[in-house]
């Protein structure tokens, strides 16, 4: 029963990332992202990681995937043609992509030891201590970075008032 | 049971359509999205082989999304600007580095 849902999945992620390879419509990739983030969300929680499945629905559906769709809608002229997402470098993209997965496939090979059998259950109490104790020093960078990241993207991309007002 | 090979197997795959879509795409947040593709992909690596009973994987996992939140709000404040500045977000056609 375990297999068959993970299989399941698996295929929805990978088939729903093709599709984002393959659709000529933008917005029809950004909602197949969607797709492809639940099922890489459900693979998470076969690796016994529910905390960062729950976490990958809330940030990257929640929050990257519309920002995402916003960034389609503010960046269309709304001219009435639909927006451009063609692509280019067809062959030498798809031969390089190829490579790449081969090379993978191929030194993973190597790694046959254990797999997920039964579903386990990681205690949420031990990944909050933790977080608190040993990855505090990351935790707080990461909160920083996010930070400085979130101020300097609204001033990127905010109105200048200076300008506005002269 | 699951093989943690096959969790490589999909990941290797999710890692080379994103490497695709942003090989391939023109629009610059179709590549964002290609982007995204693949650091989901290193993350379902981190949570695959992380031992059991060990949280070490599950907090890459968590510090790979955060940094890939701040990326993807920087990238489309950037691609605004371009997009307000070249009026158009077609990667082909914004080829110059002056004024």
């Amino acid at each position: 029963m375990t297999e068959i849902v993970f299989y399941f999945f698996a295929v929805l992620t990978v088939v729903s990332a093709f599709y984002i390879l393959f659709t000529k419509n933008i917005l029809h990739a950004a909602l197949a992202l969607i797709i492809t983030l639940l099922g890489v969300a459900a693979l998470y929680v076969f690796t016994a990681a529910e905390f960062v499945a729950v976490t990958q629905i809330m940030i990257y559906i929640g929050g990257i995937v519309v920002l995402i769709v916003f960034g389609v809608m503010l960046t269309n002229d709304m001219s009435g043609k639909s927006i451009s997402a063609a692509s280019i470098n067809r062959l030498s993209g798809a031969l390089i992509a190829l490579a790449v997965l081969l090379t993978l496939i191929y030194g993973s090979q190597g790694f046959t030891s254990g797999g997920y059998g039964k579903y386990t259950i990681t205690s949420m109490e031990n990944l909050g201590k933790e977080l608190l104790t040993t990855y505090l020093l990351p935790f707080e960078v990461a909160a920083v970075l996010l930070l400085v990241a979130l101020v300097a993207a609204s001033i990127v991309a905010g109105n200048d008032l200076k300008s506005r007002a002269s | 049971m699951i093989p943690v090979e096959h969790f490589y197997y999909i990941s290797a795959l999710l890692f080379s359509i994103g490497l695709a879509v942003v090989l391939t795409r023109k629009n610059a947040i179709l590549i964002l999205i290609g982007i995204e593709l693949m650091l989901n992909a290193a993350n379902l690596n981190f949570l695959a082989s992380n031992k059991s009973g060990d949280v070490e994987g599950q907090f890459f996992a968590l510090f790979v999304i955060v940094v890939a939140a701040a990326e993807a709000a920087v990238g489309l404040a950037i691609i605004l600007k371009v997009y307000k500045h070249f009026k158009t977000i077609d990667l082909d056609k914004i080829a110059e580095i002056k004024d």
